[in-house]
This record gives structure tokens, sequence and C-alpha cells, in this order.
């Protein structure tokens, strides 16, 4: 195992020996000290476990491919944006924004997300096992997000593909967002993320409802103007 | 950027910790804004009496300051030098007196009146502003701090946050306002005055206005939703409260954690993360347009 301790060194050297040589042949690294500070462990592209001991700022883990990468602690704005593969996964909270744009991999956050979780995610997968904010999955165009307590204002606004599983209530729904028929495939698909979660025992996929796109705003009509 | 902190305490057991850790949580704020900082400090009321905290100009120490107010007829009981301020304890009947003497000489600027509040602001980074100021050793019920990273107007001690613009009141904001020249000029019609160019003392002044026509604080941050337009985190300070209000698109960060001990506020959670008991509190992130207001139990 590799320890690498942020109190001494800095997060361009951390990013940089993740990044290179020692980084591509994979392995477990525990990074200590990280204090909040902003983009830690960014960019990764290798078969890397890190155990991150502590709270993270901004952008943690963001455009992830393959690392699986565990926060012990709250997580700033962003973590996870735009991840490609691979799995992160935050102990304590997330703040803004957790898995925006992401493509794919698995994103768990065991306490809350606030606002804009998933915004405009691509493919990614995201568990809550708290609740999240408002405005979130908006304009989410693929992938699933599961929440397993309460959704903020406006959940799914002009949503185009992604499913929302929540268990808990929605405050509101966003335009274009819609409860829909929970069928076997879905319910399946839910319990695989459960599992691969580590949540099914936490919650079982029928104490959910999906909520998905109208397809109303996929092409521009007039009398949706006042929507847009 | 900017980074704000804040710190409303529920019970006295902390109260003489109050700007020790206000002071360690502005520091873990020094990268969201190191070109200025400042900070407001709800301590003890001395009966009558009003805080009265101004900057000292050229080489005119506190004592000479005070002399020469009494000397023009006010009655100062106390003046206590903080680096570059001082903190004037004057009969409350004579804060209009001694406002109008500092605005004629111009020996010191006015920076704050208050029956509780003291508000000190300096160019620089956050450790070095509370050093010169030694937050660490004041006490009190409430504390609002910021650091600064001036994006819209100069960076200059009296551009610095917080903003006063009514008797122990205070604003932090964390954004930018977008209509606060058309708000100013409104405000100036009803009678208020601005120190200077920024938005932010905009919104501070707005409030002010609405709870001089008899809004409550959460009334006039209410208020303040249709009238303000552009991003913004507030935190506001009253004499015994203590307010939170984030744009309808919560553009700027912002969370905060309750215990039965403190409500605390950061732009970061790594501000909070200096807070005893923060393991076990409610973290949570304030919903957009919506305000949160504590008022001390009195």
């Amino acid at each position: 195992m590799t320890s690498f301790d942020l109190a001494r060194r800095s997060v361009r050297e951390l990013n940089a020996a993740l990044h290179g040589r020692a980084g591509d042949q994979g392995g477990t690294w525990q990074i200590r000290n990280p204090a909040g500070k902003h983009s830690i462990a960014v960019g990764l592209d290798a078969p890397l476990n890190l155990s991150i001991e502590g709270h993270v700022g901004y952008y943690c883990a963001g455009m992830n491919m393959r690392a699986e990468i565990t926060v012990h602690g709250n997580a700033g704005v962003g973590v996870a944006e735009n991840m490609m593969s691979g799995s992160v996964r935050v102990t304590g909270n997330a703040s803004q924004s957790a898995g925006a744009t992401g493509h794919g991999g698995l994103l768990v956050i065991e306490g809350d997300a606030a606002g804009r979780c998933g915004i405009s995610m691509k493919g990614i997968d995201i568990v809550v096992k708290g609740s999240i904010g408002p405005m979130s999955a908006f304009m989410g165009q693929a992938g699933n997000l599961v929440v397993l307590r309460d959704a903020g204002e406006n959940l799914g606004d002009s949503l185009y593909e992604a499913r929302l599983f929540v268990r808990g209530p929605v405050r509101s729904l966003g335009t274009d967002c819609v409860p829909k028929p929970l069928g076997a495939t879905e319910l399946q698909i839910l319990d695989s993320l459960l599992r691969s979660a580590a949540l099914r025992d936490a919650a079982s996929p029928e104490e959910f409802k999906l909520y998905g796109s109208a397809r109303s705003l996929y092409h521009f009509h007039v009398d949706h103007a006042g929507a847009y | 950027m900017c980074g704000i902190v804040g710190l409303f305490l529920k019970q006295r057991d902390l109260r003489p910790q109050l700007g020790a850790l206000t002071a360690k949580m502005l520091a873990v704020m020094n990268d969201r804004g190191p070109d200025s900082a400042g900070f407001a400090v709800y301590g003890e009321e001395v009966a009558g009496h009003c805080k009265i905290t101004v900057r000292l100009a050229g080489d005119l120490d506190t004592a000479t300051l005070a002399e020469r107010l009494r000397a023009a007829g006010t009655h100062v009981s106390q003046a206590t030098a903080h680096g570059t301020h001082a903190v004037l304890e004057v009969r409350a009947a004579d804060v209009e007196r001694a406002r109008a003497w500092l605005a004629e000489t111009g020996v010191a600027r006015f920076v704050s009146v208050g029956r509780r509040m003291e508000l000190y602001k300096e160019v620089g980074p956050p450790q070095q502003v509370a050093a010169r100021f030694d937050l660490p050793a004041m006490a009190g019920t409430h504390a609002i701090g910021h650091t600064r990273m001036a994006t819209e107007s100069r960076v200059t001690t009296a551009g610095a946050h917080p903003f006063s613009t009514g008797t122990d009141q205070c604003l932090v904001h964390n954004g930018s306002l977008s209509n606060h020249n058309a708000v100013r000029r409104s405000l100036r019609h009803e009678g208020l005055t601005f120190e200077t160019e920024n938005d932010s003392e905009v919104a501070a002044g707005f409030l002010s206005w609405r709870m001089r026509e008899g809004d409550s604080l959460k009334e006039a941050l209410q208020n303040s939703l249709a009238a303000l337009d552009g991003f913004y985190t507030f935190v506001v300070g009253t004499e015994g409260g203590f307010a939170v209000l984030r744009d309808p698109i919560s553009c700027k960060p912002a969370v905060m954690a309750e215990t039965d001990r403190y409500v605390a506020f950061g732009s970061e959670y790594r501000a909070l993360a200096v807070l005893p008991g923060i393991e076990t509190a409610r973290v949570f992130e304030p919903e957009p347009a919506t305000v949160y207001v504590w008022e001390q139990k009195q």
C-alpha cells in the first residue's frame, strides 16, 4: 500500500503520482490529511484503489476512469463529476452537483447529497442513502439515480432519459418529469444497483417510485414555450 | 469566490470561545478570498451605551481620539484600541452627535454602531486580519466573518465585508448583484446613505430600510428576494438574530451545521470541521430562496 500525506505534499504532486507510472500499476493508496482540499484524485485512469481519510473539497474524483475511490468524510461540490467508469463512495454527505455529467461508473453517497445531484447525468449510476436537494437530475440524459430517502424541489426538470428511483417523498417534480410504472425490468435494475452499492439490506426495490421523462420537451412546440 | 463563516451560540458555555472558533473557521476559508477580510462580533452590552467602531486615520491614537470627542461634548465611557480600529463606548443619546463629529473632522472613519456589535475589517488575508484585531480573544453570542475575493469593486478596507448600514446590523455576501445601482438610487431616495459603490452594501441597506419600515429580519429577507437580482448567499446579523438566505438558483455554496449548542455557517464544510461536536451535528445545505433565521433567547 502506498501512503500519501497531503499535509506534507501538494494535491498536484498526488495527482501527478496517480497519473504516472506508479499509478498505472494500480494498487492501493491511502491519502491522509485531505483537509477539504480541492481536486483530489481527479482524472485517474488506472485500476487503483484509493482510500481518502477525511473531508475533501471540490471536484474530488472528477473524470474518474477505472479507479475505486472511497472518501471517508464529506465531499464538496462536484464529487465524481464527469465520471466515466469505476466507483466513488462517500461515507458522509456530498455538496452540490454530485456526479454531474457523469457518463458511467457508480457513485454511492452514504449521507445526503445537496442540490443538483446528477445534473446532466449521461449514464452514471448514483445511489444516495440519504436525501437529495433541489434541482437534482436536471437535464439528465441517461443512467440511474437511486435515492433511499427524499428528493427536493424540481426533481428531473427537463429530463431526457435517466431513471430516477426515489423511496421517500418528492417535494416537487420539474417540468416534463413524471411518475412511471415500476415494471419487472426496472425492479431488476434497481435490485442490482442496491446490491452494487452494498445497500440492499437498507431498502427493497418495491419500496421505490420511478420517475422519468414525459418526452414532451424533445421537440420545440410553441404551446410549451412557457415551459422552457 | 469569497468565503463566509458564521457562528451563532445557543448556550452560554461556548461564549468565551466565540472569537477563537470564528478565527479558526475564517482561516480555513483563506483560499476562497485572500484579498481582504472582516468580522462582526456580538458581545456584552453596556447599559445606556452604544459601541461605535471606527477606523483610525493617520497617526491619531485611540486615547487622543476619545479626548477630542469628549472635548466636543460626547460622553465616552471607554475607548479600546484594536489594531487599526477603535471601539468607543458612547452614551446612547450621544451617538448621532459623535457620528456627525467624526464625519465633520474626518479624524477617524465610522465603521459601525451597535449596542452589542463590534465590526472590524482590513485588507489582507484572514489569518492576518484576525490576528491584527485579536479576534481569538473576543467573546460573545454570535459572530459573522467574511474573506473577500473582489470581483465587482476595488480592494479597499471600506469595500471589505461585513457591511453595516444600521445599528447592530451587518451583512456579508458571496456573489454579485446585477441591479444594485437602481436599488441604491431608490434607497438614497428613502434617506439611506452609502459609503461605497459596492453591491453588497446595497443589500445591507435594503434590509436596514425594510427593518426601519417595520419588517422583522425574516420579512426583510423575504422582501429582498423580489427586490435584489443576482447571485447571493447572505449571512446577516442583528442584535439577537442570525439569518441566512440563498438566491433561487443557489449558485453560491453554503453549508450549515446545527447542534444543541450552536448553529454554524460555512462556504465549505471544511470551515465547520474545526467546531466541537461537528461529528454529530445536523449538517445540511440551505434550500434556495428560503429564509433561515435564528434568534437569541432573552
